[in-house]
Protein backbone atom coordinates (compact mmCIF):
# COMPACT_ATOMS: atom_id res chain seq x y z
CA UNK A 1 0.00 0.00 0.00
CA UNK A 2 2.56 2.11 1.04
CA UNK A 3 4.36 1.94 -2.42
CA UNK A 4 1.21 3.20 -3.98
CA UNK A 5 1.01 6.20 -2.04
CA UNK A 6 4.39 6.98 -2.60
CA UNK A 7 4.35 6.31 -6.38
CA UNK A 8 1.05 9.10 -5.88
CA UNK A 9 3.20 11.33 -3.95
CA UNK A 10 5.77 11.08 -6.54
CA UNK A 11 3.34 11.92 -9.16
CA UNK A 12 2.05 14.51 -7.08
CA UNK A 13 5.02 16.42 -6.32
CA UNK A 14 6.61 16.22 -10.06
CA UNK A 15 2.69 18.22 -11.43
CA UNK A 16 3.14 20.72 -8.89
CA UNK A 17 6.59 20.89 -9.41
CA UNK A 18 6.55 21.43 -13.46
CA UNK A 19 3.40 23.63 -13.28
CA UNK A 20 5.82 25.87 -11.26
CA UNK A 21 8.49 25.74 -13.19
CA UNK A 22 6.50 26.00 -16.33
CA UNK A 23 4.77 28.92 -14.94
CA UNK A 24 7.80 30.74 -13.18
CA UNK A 25 5.48 32.11 -11.00
CA UNK A 26 7.55 31.09 -7.72
CA UNK A 27 10.85 32.13 -9.62
CA UNK A 28 9.43 35.80 -11.04
CA UNK A 29 7.14 36.40 -8.20
CA UNK A 30 7.80 34.75 -4.64
CA UNK A 31 11.67 34.61 -4.89
CA UNK A 32 11.91 37.99 -5.78
CA UNK A 33 9.64 39.07 -3.29
CA UNK A 34 11.97 37.42 -0.28
CA UNK A 35 14.94 39.58 -1.11
CA UNK A 36 12.82 42.88 -1.21
CA UNK A 37 11.75 41.59 2.33
CA UNK A 38 15.53 41.70 3.36
CA UNK A 39 15.76 45.35 1.77
CA UNK A 40 12.73 46.21 3.80
CA UNK A 41 13.72 44.89 7.08
CA UNK A 42 17.06 46.83 6.38
CA UNK A 43 15.35 50.03 5.56
CA UNK A 44 12.44 49.21 8.88
CA UNK A 45 15.50 48.66 11.07
CA UNK A 46 19.08 49.71 10.77
CA UNK A 47 21.06 50.49 8.02
CA UNK A 48 24.16 50.64 10.16
CA UNK A 49 24.32 46.40 10.28
CA UNK A 50 24.29 46.52 13.67
CA UNK A 51 20.47 45.61 14.78
CA UNK A 52 20.36 43.39 11.32
CA UNK A 53 23.39 40.93 12.39
CA UNK A 54 21.62 40.58 15.82
CA UNK A 55 18.43 39.89 13.99
CA UNK A 56 19.25 38.10 10.76
CA UNK A 57 18.04 34.52 12.40
CA UNK A 58 14.28 35.60 13.40
CA UNK A 59 14.46 37.93 10.09
CA UNK A 60 15.57 35.03 7.79
CA UNK A 61 13.16 33.43 9.72
CA UNK A 62 9.79 35.50 9.34
CA UNK A 63 10.60 35.99 5.63
CA UNK A 64 10.48 32.50 4.67
CA UNK A 65 7.17 32.19 6.71
CA UNK A 66 5.95 34.83 4.75
CA UNK A 67 6.88 33.68 1.67
CA UNK A 68 6.24 30.13 2.17
CA UNK A 69 2.32 31.22 2.90
CA UNK A 70 2.25 32.38 -0.69
CA UNK A 71 3.97 29.32 -1.69
CA UNK A 72 1.30 27.48 -0.26
CA UNK A 73 -1.84 29.63 -1.16
CA UNK A 74 -0.43 29.16 -5.14
CA UNK A 75 -0.50 25.57 -4.44
CA UNK A 76 -3.67 25.55 -3.34
CA UNK A 77 -5.05 28.12 -5.65
CA UNK A 78 -3.99 25.51 -8.65
CA UNK A 79 -6.35 23.00 -7.48
CA UNK A 80 -9.91 25.53 -7.06
CA UNK A 81 -9.86 26.49 -10.45
CA UNK A 82 -11.25 24.65 -13.06
CA UNK A 83 -13.23 22.16 -10.59
CA UNK A 84 -9.59 20.50 -10.34
CA UNK A 85 -10.59 19.52 -6.50
CA UNK A 86 -13.27 17.09 -7.79
CA UNK A 87 -11.12 16.19 -10.64
CA UNK A 88 -8.31 15.54 -8.02
CA UNK A 89 -10.80 13.05 -5.67
CA UNK A 90 -11.87 11.21 -8.81
CA UNK A 91 -8.71 10.64 -10.01
CA UNK A 92 -8.10 7.72 -7.59
CA UNK A 93 -4.87 8.43 -6.13
CA UNK A 94 -4.24 8.15 -2.44
CA UNK A 95 -5.24 10.81 -0.52
CA UNK A 96 -2.45 10.29 1.67
CA UNK A 97 -0.57 10.40 -1.58
CA UNK A 98 -2.04 13.71 -2.63
CA UNK A 99 -1.13 15.09 0.73
CA UNK A 100 2.81 14.08 0.53
CA UNK A 101 2.85 15.34 -3.04
CA UNK A 102 1.53 18.47 -2.06
CA UNK A 103 3.79 18.67 0.78
CA UNK A 104 7.43 17.71 -0.73
CA UNK A 105 5.94 20.36 -3.89
CA UNK A 106 6.16 22.57 -1.24
CA UNK A 107 8.71 21.81 0.67
CA UNK A 108 11.03 21.65 -2.52
CA UNK A 109 10.30 25.11 -3.80
CA UNK A 110 10.90 26.78 0.19
CA UNK A 111 13.83 24.97 0.21
CA UNK A 112 15.27 26.83 -2.73
CA UNK A 113 14.14 29.83 -1.41
CA UNK A 114 15.98 29.16 1.61
CA UNK A 115 19.22 28.68 0.02
CA UNK A 116 18.32 32.01 -2.02
CA UNK A 117 17.54 33.70 1.08
CA UNK A 118 20.66 32.25 2.76
CA UNK A 119 22.78 34.15 0.40
CA UNK A 120 20.63 37.48 0.73
CA UNK A 121 21.60 37.15 4.42
CA UNK A 122 25.43 36.57 3.51
CA UNK A 123 25.50 39.76 1.24
CA UNK A 124 23.53 41.85 2.67
CA UNK A 125 23.77 41.78 6.22
CA UNK A 126 27.04 40.19 6.40
CA UNK A 127 26.25 36.91 8.27
CA UNK A 128 29.00 34.62 8.43
CA UNK A 129 28.19 30.93 7.74
CA UNK A 130 29.36 28.85 10.72
CA UNK A 131 27.80 25.18 11.62
CA UNK A 132 27.22 24.43 8.28
CA UNK A 133 25.60 20.88 9.45
CA UNK A 134 23.48 22.86 11.49
CA UNK A 135 21.97 25.27 9.24
CA UNK A 136 21.14 22.92 6.51
CA UNK A 137 19.54 20.46 8.69
CA UNK A 138 17.52 22.94 10.66
CA UNK A 139 16.16 24.56 7.28
CA UNK A 140 15.56 21.01 5.80
CA UNK A 141 13.14 20.08 9.33
CA UNK A 142 11.90 23.24 9.63
CA UNK A 143 11.06 23.71 5.74
CA UNK A 144 9.20 19.96 6.81
CA UNK A 145 7.45 21.42 9.24
CA UNK A 146 5.87 24.50 7.58
CA UNK A 147 5.26 22.70 4.44
CA UNK A 148 3.07 19.65 6.36
CA UNK A 149 1.20 22.55 8.53
CA UNK A 150 0.96 24.49 5.21
CA UNK A 151 -0.79 21.77 3.07
CA UNK A 152 -3.04 20.51 5.73
CA UNK A 153 -4.18 23.97 6.52
CA UNK A 154 -4.08 24.84 2.96
CA UNK A 155 -6.59 22.28 2.01
CA UNK A 156 -8.97 23.75 4.28
CA UNK A 157 -8.93 26.81 3.41
CA UNK A 158 -9.15 26.27 -0.38
CA UNK A 159 -12.67 26.77 -1.93
CA UNK A 160 -13.40 28.90 0.83
CA UNK A 161 -14.11 32.72 -0.24
CA UNK A 162 -12.28 33.55 3.15
CA UNK A 163 -9.26 31.89 2.09
CA UNK A 164 -6.62 34.57 1.56
CA UNK A 165 -7.38 35.90 5.14
CA UNK A 166 -8.22 32.72 6.98
CA UNK A 167 -4.77 31.12 5.96
CA UNK A 168 -2.61 33.21 7.64
CA UNK A 169 -4.82 33.33 10.68
CA UNK A 170 -4.88 29.28 11.40
CA UNK A 171 -1.04 28.82 10.10
CA UNK A 172 0.91 31.34 11.67
CA UNK A 173 -0.15 30.76 15.51
CA UNK A 174 0.28 26.86 14.42
CA UNK A 175 3.72 27.81 13.09
CA UNK A 176 4.85 30.00 16.20
CA UNK A 177 6.96 27.63 17.66
CA UNK A 178 8.46 26.54 14.36
CA UNK A 179 9.69 29.74 13.80
CA UNK A 180 11.43 30.05 17.59
CA UNK A 181 12.82 26.98 17.52
CA UNK A 182 14.88 27.82 14.21
CA UNK A 183 15.59 31.07 14.94
CA UNK A 184 16.91 29.90 18.28
CA UNK A 185 18.91 26.78 15.91
CA UNK A 186 20.22 29.88 13.32
CA UNK A 187 21.22 32.00 16.17
CA UNK A 188 23.11 28.97 17.84
CA UNK A 189 24.59 28.49 14.34
CA UNK A 190 25.71 32.02 13.15
CA UNK A 191 27.07 32.19 17.09
CA UNK A 192 29.32 29.26 16.64
CA UNK A 193 27.66 27.22 19.90
CA UNK A 194 26.10 24.81 17.64
CA UNK A 195 26.14 21.94 20.58
CA UNK A 196 23.04 24.98 22.02
CA UNK A 197 20.98 24.36 18.51
CA UNK A 198 20.34 20.64 18.47
CA UNK A 199 17.60 20.10 21.03
CA UNK A 200 15.92 23.30 19.03
CA UNK A 201 15.92 20.54 16.02
CA UNK A 202 15.05 18.03 17.61
CA UNK A 203 11.77 19.77 18.84
CA UNK A 204 10.94 21.16 15.42
CA UNK A 205 10.83 18.07 14.27
CA UNK A 206 8.67 16.51 16.66
CA UNK A 207 6.49 18.96 15.41
CA UNK A 208 7.26 18.03 11.44
CA UNK A 209 6.18 14.80 13.14
CA UNK A 210 2.81 15.48 14.29
CA UNK A 211 1.96 18.15 11.40
CA UNK A 212 2.89 15.37 8.80
CA UNK A 213 0.87 12.25 11.15
CA UNK A 214 -2.59 14.51 10.95
CA UNK A 215 -1.83 15.35 7.88
CA UNK A 216 -1.58 11.82 6.45
CA UNK A 217 -4.46 10.69 8.42
CA UNK A 218 -7.01 13.63 8.01
CA UNK A 219 -6.02 14.75 3.75
CA UNK A 220 -8.84 12.30 2.45
CA UNK A 221 -11.75 13.80 4.64
CA UNK A 222 -10.32 17.42 4.14
CA UNK A 223 -10.53 16.83 0.57
CA UNK A 224 -13.90 15.31 0.29
CA UNK A 225 -16.05 18.34 1.46
CA UNK A 226 -17.02 20.53 -1.13
CA UNK B 1 -44.51 11.49 -4.17
CA UNK B 2 -44.98 13.04 -0.57
CA UNK B 3 -47.52 15.31 0.18
CA UNK B 4 -47.16 18.90 1.08
CA UNK B 5 -48.32 17.96 4.89
CA UNK B 6 -45.93 15.27 5.20
CA UNK B 7 -43.32 18.03 4.21
CA UNK B 8 -44.90 20.13 7.43
CA UNK B 9 -45.15 17.99 9.78
CA UNK B 10 -41.37 18.29 10.77
CA UNK B 11 -41.38 21.88 11.42
CA UNK B 12 -44.55 21.63 12.95
CA UNK B 13 -43.11 19.42 15.46
CA UNK B 14 -39.97 21.45 15.56
CA UNK B 15 -42.12 24.34 16.35
CA UNK B 16 -43.90 22.54 19.27
CA UNK B 17 -40.47 21.33 20.74
CA UNK B 18 -39.43 25.08 20.89
CA UNK B 19 -43.24 25.79 23.04
CA UNK B 20 -42.01 23.56 25.40
CA UNK B 21 -40.06 24.48 28.72
CA UNK B 22 -37.25 22.29 27.85
CA UNK B 23 -36.17 24.60 25.08
CA UNK B 24 -34.07 26.76 27.95
CA UNK B 25 -30.39 26.09 28.40
CA UNK B 26 -31.53 25.14 32.95
CA UNK B 27 -32.49 21.98 33.60
CA UNK B 28 -33.18 21.02 37.63
CA UNK B 29 -29.55 19.88 37.98
CA UNK B 30 -27.85 22.77 36.60
CA UNK B 31 -29.40 25.26 38.44
CA UNK B 32 -28.59 22.75 41.84
CA UNK B 33 -25.26 23.75 40.82
CA UNK B 34 -25.76 26.90 40.14
CA UNK B 35 -27.28 27.21 43.58
CA UNK B 36 -24.21 25.21 45.39
CA UNK B 37 -21.59 27.89 43.36
CA UNK B 38 -22.60 30.89 45.15
CA UNK B 39 -21.72 29.81 48.46
CA UNK B 40 -18.60 28.04 46.68
CA UNK B 41 -17.32 31.31 45.15
CA UNK B 42 -18.06 33.12 47.79
CA UNK B 43 -15.47 30.82 50.16
CA UNK B 44 -13.14 31.01 47.55
CA UNK B 45 -13.28 35.02 47.69
CA UNK B 46 -12.89 34.79 50.98
CA UNK B 47 -10.22 32.56 51.21
CA UNK B 48 -7.97 34.50 48.65
CA UNK B 49 -8.72 37.77 49.44
CA UNK B 50 -8.73 37.98 53.13
CA UNK B 51 -8.57 34.77 54.83
CA UNK B 52 -5.07 33.53 53.63
CA UNK B 53 -1.84 35.15 55.05
CA UNK B 54 -0.02 37.32 52.76
CA UNK B 55 2.77 35.81 51.01
CA UNK B 56 6.77 36.19 52.87
CA UNK B 57 7.87 37.99 49.19
CA UNK B 58 5.13 38.92 47.36
CA UNK B 59 2.77 40.67 50.16
CA UNK B 60 -0.58 41.09 48.91
CA UNK B 61 -0.14 40.73 45.66
CA UNK B 62 -0.07 36.80 45.86
CA UNK B 63 -3.43 36.38 46.26
CA UNK B 64 -3.84 37.11 42.44
CA UNK B 65 -2.00 33.51 42.45
CA UNK B 66 -5.53 32.03 43.49
CA UNK B 67 -7.23 33.75 40.43
CA UNK B 68 -4.81 33.36 38.25
CA UNK B 69 -3.63 29.81 38.43
CA UNK B 70 -7.13 28.18 38.71
CA UNK B 71 -7.85 30.16 35.35
CA UNK B 72 -5.14 28.70 33.50
CA UNK B 73 -5.58 25.46 34.53
CA UNK B 74 -9.33 25.67 33.44
CA UNK B 75 -8.14 27.37 29.99
CA UNK B 76 -5.56 23.68 29.91
CA UNK B 77 -8.54 21.72 30.74
CA UNK B 78 -11.09 23.27 28.21
CA UNK B 79 -8.20 22.84 25.41
CA UNK B 80 -7.72 19.42 26.21
CA UNK B 81 -11.39 18.81 26.36
CA UNK B 82 -12.35 20.43 23.23
CA UNK B 83 -9.16 18.30 21.20
CA UNK B 84 -10.37 15.31 22.57
CA UNK B 85 -14.17 15.86 21.99
CA UNK B 86 -13.26 16.82 18.61
CA UNK B 87 -10.63 13.23 18.10
CA UNK B 88 -13.69 11.59 19.19
CA UNK B 89 -15.78 13.00 16.69
CA UNK B 90 -13.81 11.96 14.37
CA UNK B 91 -14.00 8.68 15.22
CA UNK B 92 -17.73 8.67 16.17
CA UNK B 93 -19.63 11.82 14.03
CA UNK B 94 -22.27 12.68 16.38
CA UNK B 95 -23.45 16.09 16.69
CA UNK B 96 -22.95 15.94 20.82
CA UNK B 97 -19.06 15.53 20.26
CA UNK B 98 -19.42 18.35 17.96
CA UNK B 99 -20.80 21.09 20.39
CA UNK B 100 -18.86 19.67 23.24
CA UNK B 101 -15.89 20.81 21.31
CA UNK B 102 -17.07 24.10 20.69
CA UNK B 103 -18.74 24.68 23.78
CA UNK B 104 -15.03 23.70 25.38
CA UNK B 105 -12.93 25.83 23.48
CA UNK B 106 -15.30 29.23 23.21
CA UNK B 107 -14.80 28.91 27.45
CA UNK B 108 -11.63 27.91 26.69
CA UNK B 109 -11.20 31.15 24.73
CA UNK B 110 -12.52 32.94 27.47
CA UNK B 111 -10.31 31.59 30.34
CA UNK B 112 -7.02 32.39 27.93
CA UNK B 113 -7.98 35.84 27.45
CA UNK B 114 -8.31 35.72 31.11
CA UNK B 115 -5.01 34.14 31.88
CA UNK B 116 -3.65 37.18 29.98
CA UNK B 117 -5.24 39.97 31.47
CA UNK B 118 -4.87 38.57 34.84
CA UNK B 119 -1.01 37.72 34.35
CA UNK B 120 -0.65 41.09 33.14
CA UNK B 121 -1.96 42.79 36.41
CA UNK B 122 0.06 40.31 38.40
CA UNK B 123 3.30 40.75 36.28
CA UNK B 124 2.88 44.42 36.55
CA UNK B 125 3.77 44.44 40.46
CA UNK B 126 6.24 41.55 40.76
CA UNK B 127 8.57 42.04 37.42
CA UNK B 128 7.33 45.26 36.97
CA UNK B 129 6.15 45.01 33.25
CA UNK B 130 2.83 44.30 32.32
CA UNK B 131 3.71 42.12 29.31
CA UNK B 132 7.54 40.74 28.38
CA UNK B 133 8.17 38.66 25.40
CA UNK B 134 9.09 35.83 27.57
CA UNK B 135 8.36 32.06 26.54
CA UNK B 136 5.34 31.38 28.48
CA UNK B 137 4.04 34.50 27.63
CA UNK B 138 4.14 34.46 24.02
CA UNK B 139 3.51 30.83 23.95
CA UNK B 140 0.17 31.66 25.63
CA UNK B 141 -0.73 34.66 23.04
CA UNK B 142 -0.28 31.87 20.44
CA UNK B 143 -2.59 29.59 22.13
CA UNK B 144 -5.03 32.65 22.17
CA UNK B 145 -4.72 33.13 18.62
CA UNK B 146 -5.15 29.50 17.79
CA UNK B 147 -8.37 29.76 19.39
CA UNK B 148 -9.42 32.51 18.07
CA UNK B 149 -8.81 30.55 14.50
CA UNK B 150 -10.81 27.70 15.61
CA UNK B 151 -14.09 30.24 16.28
CA UNK B 152 -13.12 31.82 13.16
CA UNK B 153 -13.25 27.97 10.85
CA UNK B 154 -16.82 27.73 13.04
CA UNK B 155 -18.14 30.31 11.60
CA UNK B 156 -17.71 29.75 8.62
CA UNK B 157 -21.24 28.83 7.09
CA UNK B 158 -20.76 25.26 6.25
CA UNK B 159 -23.03 22.39 6.65
CA UNK B 160 -22.51 20.97 10.49
CA UNK B 161 -20.73 18.01 9.01
CA UNK B 162 -18.76 19.96 6.97
CA UNK B 163 -17.95 21.85 9.78
CA UNK B 164 -17.09 19.40 12.42
CA UNK B 165 -14.44 18.26 10.33
CA UNK B 166 -13.13 21.50 9.55
CA UNK B 167 -12.72 22.51 13.18
CA UNK B 168 -11.99 19.27 14.54
CA UNK B 169 -9.01 19.11 12.66
CA UNK B 170 -7.80 22.31 13.34
CA UNK B 171 -8.91 21.59 17.64
CA UNK B 172 -6.69 18.58 17.23
CA UNK B 173 -3.39 20.80 17.32
CA UNK B 174 -4.31 22.31 20.53
CA UNK B 175 -2.39 19.58 21.99
CA UNK B 176 1.17 19.82 20.66
CA UNK B 177 0.95 23.89 21.79
CA UNK B 178 -0.83 23.51 25.51
CA UNK B 179 2.27 21.04 25.87
CA UNK B 180 4.82 23.73 24.55
CA UNK B 181 2.77 26.29 26.81
CA UNK B 182 3.43 24.55 30.14
CA UNK B 183 6.51 23.16 29.20
CA UNK B 184 7.69 26.28 28.14
CA UNK B 185 9.11 27.69 31.79
CA UNK B 186 11.54 24.17 31.85
CA UNK B 187 12.69 24.49 28.37
CA UNK B 188 13.59 28.16 28.39
CA UNK B 189 14.94 30.31 30.89
CA UNK B 190 12.71 32.61 31.80
CA UNK B 191 11.33 35.35 33.92
CA UNK B 192 7.92 33.42 34.50
CA UNK B 193 8.54 31.94 37.82
CA UNK B 194 8.76 27.87 38.05
CA UNK B 195 5.94 25.14 38.66
CA UNK B 196 4.38 25.82 42.50
CA UNK B 197 2.73 22.62 42.83
CA UNK B 198 3.14 20.14 40.41
CA UNK B 199 6.10 18.91 40.67
CA UNK B 200 8.33 15.93 39.98
CA UNK B 201 9.27 15.43 43.58
CA UNK B 202 5.50 16.06 45.20
CA UNK B 203 6.74 18.59 47.64
CA UNK B 204 4.59 21.54 46.82
CA UNK B 205 6.59 25.04 47.32
CA UNK B 206 3.99 26.50 49.41
CA UNK B 207 1.98 25.24 52.47
CA UNK B 208 -0.48 25.19 55.13
CA UNK B 209 -3.48 27.80 54.54
CA UNK B 210 -1.46 29.08 51.20
CA UNK B 211 -1.73 25.32 49.82
CA UNK B 212 -5.73 24.56 51.42
CA UNK B 213 -6.64 27.98 49.44
CA UNK B 214 -5.10 27.35 46.23
CA UNK B 215 -6.11 23.51 45.81
CA UNK B 216 -9.91 25.19 47.05
CA UNK B 217 -9.81 27.52 44.09
CA UNK B 218 -9.11 24.61 41.66
CA UNK B 219 -11.66 22.84 42.53
CA UNK B 220 -14.31 25.88 43.02
CA UNK B 221 -12.69 26.51 39.76
CA UNK B 222 -13.58 23.22 37.87
CA UNK B 223 -17.01 23.15 39.43
CA UNK B 224 -17.87 26.50 38.09
CA UNK B 225 -16.21 25.36 34.44
CA UNK B 226 -18.55 22.38 34.58
CA UNK B 227 -22.03 24.70 35.13
CA UNK B 228 -20.50 27.01 32.24
CA UNK B 229 -20.03 24.21 29.51
CA UNK B 230 -23.21 22.45 30.31
CA UNK B 231 -24.87 25.93 29.36
CA UNK B 232 -22.74 27.02 26.61
CA UNK B 233 -23.57 23.17 25.22
CA UNK B 234 -27.17 23.74 25.86
CA UNK B 235 -27.42 26.86 24.26
CA UNK B 236 -25.45 25.93 21.14
CA UNK B 237 -27.48 22.71 20.89
CA UNK B 238 -30.74 25.03 20.80
CA UNK B 239 -28.92 27.44 18.23
CA UNK B 240 -28.25 24.18 16.28
CA UNK B 241 -31.75 23.56 16.62
CA UNK B 242 -32.58 26.97 15.08
CA UNK B 243 -30.49 26.96 11.98
CA UNK B 244 -32.23 23.73 11.03
CA UNK B 245 -35.80 24.75 12.25
CA UNK B 246 -34.54 28.50 9.88
CA UNK B 247 -33.90 25.87 6.95
CA UNK B 248 -37.55 24.16 7.24
CA UNK B 249 -39.31 27.49 7.36
CA UNK B 250 -37.36 28.68 4.49
CA UNK B 251 -38.12 25.28 2.76
CA UNK B 252 -41.46 25.22 3.47
CA UNK B 253 -42.04 28.83 1.98
CA UNK B 254 -40.29 28.80 -0.82
CA UNK B 255 -42.79 25.66 -1.45
CA UNK B 256 -45.71 27.37 -0.68
CA UNK B 257 -44.68 30.44 -3.14
CA UNK B 258 -44.86 27.60 -5.35
CA UNK B 259 -48.20 26.43 -5.12
CA UNK B 260 -49.14 29.85 -5.21
CA UNK B 261 -47.73 30.29 -8.48
CA UNK B 262 -50.09 28.27 -9.97
CA UNK B 263 -47.80 24.89 -9.65
CA UNK B 264 -50.60 22.90 -8.73
CA UNK B 265 -51.77 22.17 -12.33
CA UNK B 266 -48.98 20.21 -12.83
CA UNK B 267 -50.67 17.81 -10.41
CA UNK B 268 -49.75 18.50 -7.18
CA UNK B 269 -52.56 18.47 -4.36
CA UNK B 270 -52.91 22.06 -3.10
Amino acid sequence: MWCCVLRDAWLMAGKDLRLEWRSRVAINQIAPLALLFLVLFAFGLDPDRGILVRATPGLYWVAVLFCGLLAIQRSFALESADGNRDALRMSGLDPAGIFLGKFAGIAAQLLVLEALLVAGVVILYSARLDGFGLLALTCVVATSAIAAAGTLYGVLAAGLRVRETLLPLLLLPVLAPVLLGSTRAFEAALGGTTTDGWPWVGLIAIFALVYLGVGIAAFGSLMEET
Amino acid sequence: MTTPTEHRAPVQDATAATDEPTATSGSRTTRVLGIILFPVLALWAYLAFVGSPADVNQGEVVRLLYVHVPIVVLAYTACFISAIASGVWLWKRTQWWDLVAASAAEIGTVMVAATLVVGSIYGRPTWGVYWTWDARLTATAMLMLLLLGYLAVRRIPASTEVRGRRSAIVALLFVPNIIVVNQSVTWWRSLHQDPTLFRLNLSPEIEGLMFFTLVYSFAAGLLFFAWLLVHRFRVAYLQDQVDALGLDLALEERREEGWDDGWTTGGAPS
